[in-house]
């Protein structure tokens, strides 16, 4: 066990855990932070997808030791009011079926028009494939992206 | 924020959902209002008070109205489309309602609370108007009881009621408190669809804004002050038991309680209970990570109890019993064998497709609190009775003591029909004394079972000199379950047919997985009859709507499962819609029809070659599913279904050594992604004013035989194996 200073949402969070503990089971065990899914546990799926530093990661492959005094962005900080241009775009596009991918295809998608402001069609393939939805919502998530775009 | 207290079990006849809410407080804002975020000037005020007309509905004194969606929500959107229903008939401004979800009490919503066989809207038909036309009766009453006139006089639409010959009027919410209690009679009129003003509407998901703010709505996410957390180990293989384990050195691990053998197993169990695994290593402790290092931890004597199963093994079985296994249901027309041997042209091809797993991507997980005489389990079960059923029978605890409440589910497709997770942890609670959740690993739930069937069908066809198609069997065996439905297209429009459904033999478990047998059969007949076209020189819708037209007009044998003008209907639908007979150059085309869940479906899908390789374009859908509810959200689900169709008949498997599956994980296991699924999928529904029947399933059986079909056009290769990137004819990355 050991503590750790963590930058979560813009909010200082100290957490006493063993020090391998991945990200993603601080954020729900630990912190309550429930919005961010554990899907596969290896990196497959991206239901974990939090940002670090801005950067789309997967949090259930990141030791929480890695992420000290970096900023942790999850689901639940992306916007105060739920209405980051992503979110927006998601409701208008109805995107969710069983809803479970979808914080962390909202949080890579939200790092990905933070890179590339208008991203194309291969842009969005090569940033969203490492995010899987089981009910098949990519048409939807595909025109979200291109609407949060515009937003 | 403004808060409001959900009141509980204020009226006995409706048991409160704890999952959803019942005793917390719940920030307004997150309730699931029906009127969109920026509708915030149209939104009511919270009631301070509110009346419980109905099993689903209670009216608050401002006029807002609660609805309680009676079904599990998988993904499927009920929770939309079944309160819409309700409100339709009740006549409410949809922005006026906000919807929870209802707790198991089937005699209060008078309807059956599961989710499967894309029944939910069909049974839920009758139900769910009944209780918005009673809600609306009873309102109508009161006004006319409070203003001495009849009923009659009175008109209510959109929340209001008004005299029809005079001037005043009263809302809702002013007269809801005169209309609890008021009886209703027997029959009740309802209203003619011509009359809709909100079914047939596109509605937003009512929880799509908590679903893209991470609101806690899964199992997995509930919580519970004093709850443990637990894991289980079960056997790594099929035909495995544990026999000990470590026990001291676990327990001994930092952050874990307690670790020992559970045992699930129950008298008389019912289809629902399907389990391989009723003994298994439960962990319980204070965190995830550390259930996680002890169960990497875990040195487990196993011990064989039967032979340990390969796909090879599998693939044996399946050809021995395809020859001479026993015939399960089978329907005979005619004479194929005799009209086989007459033919001008015969063609006989065999399919196969390997066993799959459901993969939600919630894992399966369940909270329980078991005491003495009661129980209470909380989490994502797409069949909440039979696990309550089953939880009575292992805890020797009577049923009415147990609750089983339902959160939104990361997934179904079949997988959560079977409650063993509910029982397991049940057991765990039981022997903790204390409130558990507990969660699989992925590995844990994708070598748990409960797969779709392997399947293996041969199908044979004979065409006479002038191309007509005179005689046609089909022979279909699986693991365990046969894959053929005797009774359905082309049965009735062939005169010489065979069909025959043949089970074998697996100790893998399987189950119900997303349009059961369909799935495979709609893809192996529609590829074949593609195939048969062709022989044929047909086109291969064409080739169809003559059947189709012979089945109306003289139709052969006993009566046929299914409407040939709704099947032939959405055929001439996607033909005119897909511009079926154009050509473009560099696009391939494949179409496929099929009937399943008493829905039609017919689809063409394009297929072009990108970088070498067949990528899905576009694909058209085309749908009869009756009323639509919610067109949104039914144009949802049907493209859901496509991509599920193509991805898992092109990239999705199950291989079996030493009895296990060597997939365990995302990383081998392929499930289709985003740079793989089409990039437009349009979708049609022919309208009509017979009763809605399913859509979770139905989208997903054509998409195999349109997507081989396009996959020849565009490779010169017909594909007879799944999953279809994996077969030699086609080279995908």
């Amino acid at each position: 066990m050991a503590s750790f200073e963590l930058n979560i949402n813009g909010q200082q969070k100290t957490v006493d855990v063993d020090p391998t503990t991945p990200l993603l089971w601080v954020l729900r065990d630990h912190l309550d932070l429930v919005g961010t899914k554990f899907g596969c546990g290896i990196a497959q799926c991206g239901a974990c997808t939090v940002h670090l530093n801005g950067t789309a990661v997967r949090s259930c492959s990141l030791p929480v030791s890695a992420v000290t005094g970096q900023a942790v962005t999850t689901i639940e900080g992306l916007s105060e009011k739920g209405d980051h241009p992503v979110q927006k775009a998601w409701l208008e596009a109805d995107v969710p079926q069983c809803g479970y991918c979808q914080a962390g295809q909202i949080m890579s998608a939200a790092a990905l028009l933070d890179n590339n402001a208008n991203p194309s069609d291969q842009d969005i393939d090569a940033a969203m494939s490492g995010n899987l939805c089981r009910c098949g919502t990519y048409v939807r998530i595909k025109k979200a992206i291109k609407t949060a775009a515009q937003l | 924020m403004t808060v409001i207290k959900t009141k509980v079990g204020r009226r006995s006849f409706l048991k409160t959902s704890a999952a959803a809410g019942g005793g917390m407080l719940i920030g307004f804002s997150w309730l699931t209002s029906c009127s969109s975020l920026e509708d915030g000037a149209d939104e009511l005020a919270v009631p301070k008070e509110w009346f419980e007309i109905n099993g689903y509905i209670k009216i608050g004194d401002t006029g807002m109205v609660t609805i309680y969606s009676p079904n599990p929500e998988i993904g499927q959107n009920v929770m939309t489309s079944m309160p819409m229903i309700v409100a339709e008939e009740l006549d409410v401004p949809w922005k006026h309602v906000v919807v929870e979800q209802g707790a198991l009490d089937e005699d209060a919503f008078k309807n059956p609370q599961f989710a499967g066989g894309s029944l939910s809207i069909m049974y839920g038909w009758e139900p769910l108007r009944m209780a918005g036309a009673a809600g609306k009766y009873m309102l109508l009453e009161a006004a006319a009881k409070e203003w001495g006139v009849a009923s009659s006089d009175l008109v209510a639409s959109q929340g209001v009621i008004k005299e029809v010959n005079g001037s005043r009027s009263i809302g809702y919410g002013e007269i809801a408190s005169k209309a609890v209690g008021i009886e209703v009679p027997e029959k009740l009129e309802l209203k003619e669809p011509k009359d809709y003003t909100l079914i047939g509407t596109s509605q937003k998901n009512v929880e799509g804004s908590k679903v893209v703010t991470g609101k806690p709505l899964f199992g997995i996410d509930f919580k519970r002050e004093g709850m443990m957390l637990a894991m289980i180990e079960h056997p790594p293989a099929f035909g495995m038991k544990v026999k000990d384990f470590n026990v001291a050195e676990i327990k001994a691990m930092s952050g874990v309680k307690d670790a020992f053998i559970i045992d699930t197993t129950i008298p008389d169990p019912a289809w629902a209970d399907v389990n391989a695994f009723n003994h298994l290593i439960a962990i319980v402790g204070d965190t995830t990570w550390q259930l996680m290092q002890a169960k990497k931890a875990l040195k487990v004597n196993w011990e064989n109890e039967s032979q340990l199963e390969n796909s090879d093994m599998h693939q044996q079985r399946m050809i021995r019993d395809l020859a001479t296994g026993t015939v399960g249901g089978s329907r005979k027309d005619g004479n194929a064998k005799a009209a086989f041997a007459k033919a001008e042209k015969v063609i006989e091809r065999t399919y196969t497709s390997p066993f799959m797993a459901h993969n939600t991507m919630e894992p399966m997980n369940f909270f329980a609190d078991v005491k003495d005489n009661s129980a209470e389990l909380i989490g994502p079960t797409q069949m909440p009775k039979m696990m309550e059923d089953a939880a009575a029978k292992l805890l020797g605890i009577p049923v009415e003591n147990i609750s089983v409440d339902m959160t939104r589910i990361g997934g179904g497709f079949g997988r959560r029909l079977y409650g063993h997770f509910g029982l397991e942890a049940a057991a765990i609670s039981k022997k903790m004394g204390a409130p558990i959740k507990m969660i699989y690993t992925r590995e844990d739930d994708m070598t748990q079972g409960t797969y779709r069937p392997a399947y293996r069908s041969t199908y044979k066809a004979g065409l006479d000199k002038n191309n007509n198609l005179v005689a046609f069997s089909v022979r279909g065996v699986g693991l365990p379950e046969g894959p053929v439905f005797p009774n359905r297209f082309p049965a009735g429009a062939v005169d010489n047919y065979l069909a025959e459904s043949i089970g074998s033999k697996t100790n893998v478990s399987t189950g119900a997985w997303r349009a059961p047998r369909s799935h495979f059969t709609a893809g192996a007949e529609q590829s074949f009859l593609d195939e048969v076209a062709e022989l044929a020189g047909k086109d291969p819708i064409d080739f169809r709507l003559e059947l189709f037209d012979k089945a109306i007009s003289s139709p052969v044998g006993e009566k046929y499962e299914y409407d040939a003008e709704r099947y032939a209907g959405v055929l001439k639908l996607v033909k005119e819609k897909a511009n079926w007979g154009t050509e473009t150059a560099g696009v391939h085309r494949g179409v496929a029809a099929y009937f399943c869940h008493n829905s039609y479906v017919a689809q063409v899908m394009d297929v072009v070659i990108e970088n070498n390789q067949p990528k899905v374009k576009k694909v058209w859908c085309a749908v009869d599913c009756g009323i639509v509810i919610n067109k949104e959200g039914a144009t949802n689900i049907i493209q859901g279904g496509v991509v599920d169709g193509i991805g898992h008949s092109m990239y999705s498997e199950l291989k079996f050594e030493n009895g296990a599956s060597i997939h365990k994980n995302f990383n081998t296991y392929k499930l289709i992604r985003h740079n793989q699924a089409p990039e437009d999928i349009e979708v049609f529904f022919v309208e009509n004013e017979i009763s809605p029947t399913g859509l979770g399933e139905p989208g997903l059986p054509p998409a195999t035989g349109a997507l081989a079909s396009a996959l020849y056009k565009a490779t010169g290769k017909r594909l007879y194996n799944q999953p279809f990137s994996s077969q030699p004819e086609i080279s995908l990355g």
